[in-house]
């Protein structure tokens, strides 16, 4: 059965997307092919144009790149950043992170929207990087977001679902696809989120930390292929409180 | 002697000192001997270390801890950094100063070839380092407003841009509009080391100059962020002082720093004076190898966000074990006299150096430990 996620238009078949930054770049072109990923992030600032250990220079031709916008502070630093991106042949695809918070990095929900706004009218296809907060995603796909990405923890925390009631919320509000980003700490926890009903992961500290880099962004596809076939399949109903009473509280009713 | 001039006393902006005394403040009645490997196992079990954690780690009684501390660390620093480690590469473009500090080869009383880089000498010693790959470059020079002017430092931080993607400067502290004009000229990160925090040797090791005033010094870099910089450096020259006090208060500088401005980027270095290798009593001043990684995992574990450089006065073997363990940052290719890459060295370096490996030869240490060189972490807007 085909399955795609759509962005922007565009039909992609894996829906485990693979953050870069914090891994040997010898070890990106094998771990792209094992994981058989087709989105790929990469931090525009990290791309060393012309010099050497660029990371543009590692990534396969046939990937598409989704550059994002680290390292901007507000909403006009990520439009410069992703007007940059564009200019230098990455594509439409932008990723807005917007933070000014050097210690937990937590994405500033309110520029965020405003750069969305922006790009969205000059034609990207923008994916904001976000707190999971129900009104800001709708605010979002108001503007023109093309998926809204929650962090499911801090980043680099590898604490899996923390906010997951917050991202239920959006699963089930809200249009666009949701991409569980940050915070994603082992293969069973993107399942889990699969499972629920994400449309896409992404995962970065947990792949590049392991021990078996490209290994270990294969255990990530295959865990979210598991859990969007069980999302698909329609988990077994699980009682949520207490099991049900034999004496049934409707026997009352005449009629 | 009059030991600051009237005319540097003036010049000098003051801001609130709040800061300042907090950090002071928690010095007060601390007593590192009071630490037990109690609180040093209790500091390692803490998410967010308080004070007393903190100085508990750096104690005498975590030296028998550096194992599970380097652990902790290393657990820390993947997850905020990965492998990745930047490169950089510091120069110096003067060396005149005006200060009189008594561990200093600038002191201003020391009979040391001084000299200046022109611009000319500048762009080809930018020239000589862009060359070897690097788009990092810290500019350094010693401290005198008249032959190292604002006007000079900033004419050399807007030609690093031709070159660089990331531009540091380690000078002189300066005020709010000074630091706002070099960032304007390029120049987004600033390092300045309070050497010691404790203010009475403070007082007894700097003679005079502008240098002698603690606390204009202390706030050189909350004036940075005010004036615009993004991200700076805080550090004490260990084996000064009492190296744990001044390593706490160091800390303490920096994560209050981060908690007055959230966005700045925060980090440390670690500068040492070696003890004197032939000397048989041991002082409890002493930093050996032991002591300086004990200081640097503490700072981890404190700050997990906070980078950490590791410069060339430490030896290759040290350097090559800390970077992906707990340092974020290396310098290759460093050379501390005034320029040197290209040209003729002009003036006597302020230190020598233990590690004159070049670039590739560190890129190469970084490949076969499986860590990820970065050139370039940033983009100038």
């Amino acid at each position: 059965m085909k399955d795609p996620l759509v962005l922007g238009g565009r039909e992609f078949s894996s829906r485990f997307l693979l953050g870069t930054g914090k891994f040997s770049l010898d070890q990106m072109a094998d771990t792209i092919k094992r994981s058989e990923v087709e989105i790929v992030t990469l931090a525009l600032r990290r791309a060393n144009l012309g010099g050497d250990s660029n990371i543009l220079d590692y990534i396969p031709k046939q990937i598409t790149l989704l550059p994002n916008t680290s390292g901007a502070r507000n909403a006009e630093e990520a439009v410069r950043i992703a007007r940059l991106a564009r200019e230098l042949g990455c594509g439409d695809f932008i990723k807005i992170e917007v933070i000014h918070e050097s210690k937990y990095l937590m994405p500033d929900n309110f520029e965020t929207i405003r750069a969305t706004e922006q790009l969205a009218k000059e034609g990207f296809v923008v994916l904001p990087y976000v707190s999971p907060d129900l009104i800001v995603a709708r605010e979002l796909v108001q503007v023109g977001a093309a998926a809204v990405m929650p962090l499911a923890a801090p980043i680099g925390s590898n604490k899996g679902l923390v906010s997951k009631d917050f991202i239920k919320m959006l699963i089930a509000e809200i249009d666009v696809p949701i991409i569980v980003d940050a915070g994603i700490g082992a293969p069973s926890q993107a399942c889990e989120a699969m499972e629920l009903g994400a449309d896409a992961v992404l995962a970065n500290t947990a792949v590049a930390t392991a021990r078996d880099v490209p290994a270990m962004a294969r255990a990530f596809q295959q865990a979210v292929r598991a859990g969007r076939q069980a999302y698909l399949a329609g988990l077994g109903r699980v009682l949520e409180y207490s099991g049900e009473a034999s004496s049934p509280l409707t026997g009352f009713l005449e009629g | 002697m009059q030991r600051i001039t009237k005319a540097d006393f003036d010049h000098m902006q003051r801001i609130d000192e709040e800061l300042m005394h907090r950090v002071l403040g928690e010095l007060e009645g601390l007593d590192f001997a009071s630490f037990t490997s109690r609180d040093v196992q209790a500091a390692l079990q803490a998410k967010e270390l308080s004070p007393v954690d903190f100085a508990a780690l750096l104690s005498p009684a975590a030296g028998a801890y550096l194992e599970p501390m380097a652990q902790k660390a290393k657990r820390l620093t993947q997850a905020q950094f990965g492998n990745a480690v930047c490169l950089y590469t510091p120069l110096y473009i003067a060396n005149y100063c005006v200060n009189e500090c008594v561990y200093c080869g600038f002191n201003c009383k020391n009979h040391i070839h001084r000299g200046k880089l022109s611009m000319d000498e500048i762009r080809r010693e930018y020239e000589a380092i862009a060359k070897t790959g690097l788009r990092e470059i810290l500019i350094l020079t010693g401290e005198s407003r008249s032959q190292s002017s604002l006007s000079y430092i900033g004419e050399a931080v807007s030609l690093a841009k031709e070159y660089f993607s990331t531009i540091g400067i380690e000078i002189y502290p300066l005020n709010v509009d000074e630091y706002a004009f070099l960032q304007q000229q390029g120049a987004d990160f600033v390092s300045v080391y309070q050497e010691t925090y404790d203010t009475h040797l403070y007082d007894q090791v700097h003679l005079s100059g502008p240098k002698c005033d603690f606390s204009y010094r202390f706030h050189a870099q909350e004036r940075a962020l005010l004036g615009g910089m993004r991200g700076v450096g805080v550090g004490a020259l260990l084996g000064l002082g009492d190296f744990r006090r001044d390593a706490f208060a160091a800390g303490l500088h920096a994560k209050f720093l981060q908690q007055k401005y959230p966005h700045a980027e925060i980090s440390f270095s670690v500068p040492r004076m070696r003890p004197y290798i032939n000397r048989t009593d041991h002082g409890p001043n002493d930093v050996h190898e032991p002591q300086l990684l004990q200081v640097m995992l503490a700072y981890r574990c404190l700050l997990p966000f906070a980078g950490l450089n590791i410069s060339t006065r430490e030896r290759a073997g040290f350097r090559d074990n800390v970077v992906g363990l707990v340092a974020t940052k290396i310098s290759a290719g460093v050379k501390t006299g005034v320029g040197g890459h290209e040209e003729q060295e002009k003036g006597d370096a302020q230190f020598e150096i233990s590690d004159p490996r070049s670039v590739r030869e560190i890129r190469e240490m970084l490949q076969s430990r499986g860590l990820q060189e970065v050139f370039t972490d940033y983009i100038r807007l």
